[in-house]
């Protein structure tokens, strides 16, 4: 098998690589959807699909099925190169930025040392889709849609930056499995602790870059229709939805690797050495991931839209504050070597 | 002062924030309301007012004798009726449509029946697939009227304390 494996050509092995990661990925994103409506209805009282399959388990399937048979209508005034190009750049940066993303220990596609840089590069970039497709819609609910997001995301940006600045001086690499590394010990030694506020900001900054609920003002559907993407039908409608769940799942993994300690376990190393379950690994990762992926569910199940002020509000005159000064305190903390944190 | 300080200390710890957590989270678990339709159906009063029929005694004689209080009282104007004498002299009706797109479903025309004649059933399940099947003629309500008769008959009975 392994001889076999290394005389592949490496661009194949990478392909592999990226199909292996993607595949489930995509799964995810289509099974998230369904579970997105499965608990929002719980939290209201209904039980959500139920009809195609058992428990409405092909569900998702069977939406991908209908978009995918849909027409893709081109408006007639709309710009039509960036109107088809607007949702490929809202999908491919989430895709993207999994490259560089530690699943455990060794499994790593691109082991960079600039990986957080990249991460940020990559979340950042997700608005351009939103923009562009705001402009090239050539609709004034469109456009006004991506002017919100555009501003918004502006906002954000720095609050989230700073949040990772915070890791980044705790954990002393930009290498993302350093920073899991750096996090090592138990349950109380990951970040999310010493770093609570930065946590926070950066989860809830997560949820305002991703455009959900409460900070779906881009989308909107109660004022400005669909936002960005009211003239978007078919398949590259669907390219947005994957976009926006990817994102979903992406912030959430990230929220899970830069504050819950990744793949490690919540148990000292030394009590639960080689017990499966109990033991550091992808599970853990994924456990921690669909926790967050349950909060923006639950998060939209219960908040009421931001108004636009309010967003700004919070995003210029609290967040950044907060992080500032935060900063600062765990730059001390480092300095000082603050146990149980930083003290070897 | 303090109450600012205080006010801007609860929403910096997103205390409400987190009260809505709670209160969805505690509805997520509780018993769900959903009725699964075409397999399970909510219950019915006998006072529903659905599809109309017309009623016969039980010789089979049909009730309506055309007094057309039911059209003089429909707030829709939903109910035409023409009457001519029968053979035997008695006073009936030659047409009764009640066009179901007026039609409010609001029960005068019943309350206003002095026989008993046109009723309106529990069934509320029904569509048209043609042009005119709105227009629901004598016939039609004479047939309903004799297919429902025992559901019919019970619901007013299980009504008739009340009226």
């Amino acid at each position: 098998m392994i001889e076999l494996w290394n005389s592949l050509p490496e661009v194949i092995r990478i392909l592999l690589k990226i199909v292996v990661i993607l595949a489930p990925l995509m799964g995810l994103v289509a099974y998230y959807t369904l579970a997105e409506r499965k608990i929002i209805g719980y939290m209201q009282i209904r039980i959500g699909p139920n009809r195609v399959g058992p428990r409405g388990l092909l569900q998702p399937i069977a939406d991908a099925v209908k978009l995918m048979f849909k027409e893709i209508i081109l408006p007639t005034r709309a710009d039509k190169t960036l109107f088809i190009i607007a949702p490929l750049l809202t999908l491919a940066p989430a895709l993207a930025a999994w490259a560089v993303f530690p699943f455990d220990e060794n499994l790593v596609l691109a082991d960079i040392n600039a990986g957080l840089l990249y991460i940020l590069a990559l979340t950042s970039l997700g608005v351009y889709g939103v923009i562009i497709a705001g402009w090239a819609s050539n609709s004034k609910y469109a456009l006004l849609g991506a002017l919100r997001s555009g501003a918004q995301i502006v906002a954000y940006e720095i609050a989230m930056g700073f949040a990772l600045v915070g890791v980044l001086v705790a954990a002393g690499s930009l290498n993302l499995g350093d920073i899991v590394r750096a996090q090592s010990g138990n349950v109380f030694t990951w970040f999310w602790l010493p770093l609570l506020p930065l946590f926070l900001i950066y989860f809830i900054s997560g949820l305002a870059e991703t455009n959900r609920a409460p900070f779906d003002v881009a989308e909107g559907e109660s004022e400005i229709v669909a936002g960005f993407h009211v003239e978007y039908s078919g398949m590259t409608f669907a390219v947005f939805f994957l976009g926006e769940y990817a994102n979903m799942i992406l912030i959430s993994a990230l929220s899970a690797t830069l504050f819950l300690g990744g793949w490690l376990s919540p148990l000292p190393a030394a009590w639960v050495e080689g017990v499966f379950p109990l033991d550091s690994g992808f599970h853990w990762l994924l456990l921690k991931t669909f926790f967050f992926m349950f909060l923006f569910l639950w998060f939209r199940a219960t908040f009421p839209r931001y108004r636009y002020d309010q967003i700004m509000r919070l995003g210029w005159k609290v967040f950044i504050p907060i992080t500032i000064v935060w900063i600062l305190v765990v730059g001390l903390a480092v300095v000082y070597k603050l146990p149980p944190w930083w003290s070897a | 002062m303090l109450q600012t300080m205080r006010d801007y200390l609860r929403s910096l710890l997103l205390l409400e924030l987190f009260q809505g957590l709670g209160v969805t989270g505690r509805y997520l678990f509780k018993t769900k309301f959903t009725v699964q339709y075409p397999e399970e159906k909510a219950p019915l009063s006998p006072r529903f007012r659905g599809l109309h029929a017309l009623r016969r005694y039980e010789n089979g004689e049909e009730r309506c004798i055309a007094c057309k209080l039911c059209e003089a009282t429909c707030p829709a104007l939903a109910i035409t009726i023409e009457a001519e004498p029968r053979a035997d002299g008695s006073r009936r009706t030659t047409r009764y449509d009640i066009d179901l797109f007026k039609c409010i479903f609001c029960g005068f025309c019943e309350e206003s029946c002095p026989v008993d004649s046109i009723v309106e059933t529990s069934c509320y399940e029904y569509c048209f697939e043609q042009r005119g099947e709105h227009i629901m003629t004598k016939e039609r309500l004479l047939a309903i009227g004799d297919q429902y008769e025992a559901e019919i008959a019970a619901a007013r009975a299980a009504d008739a304390p009340y009226r």
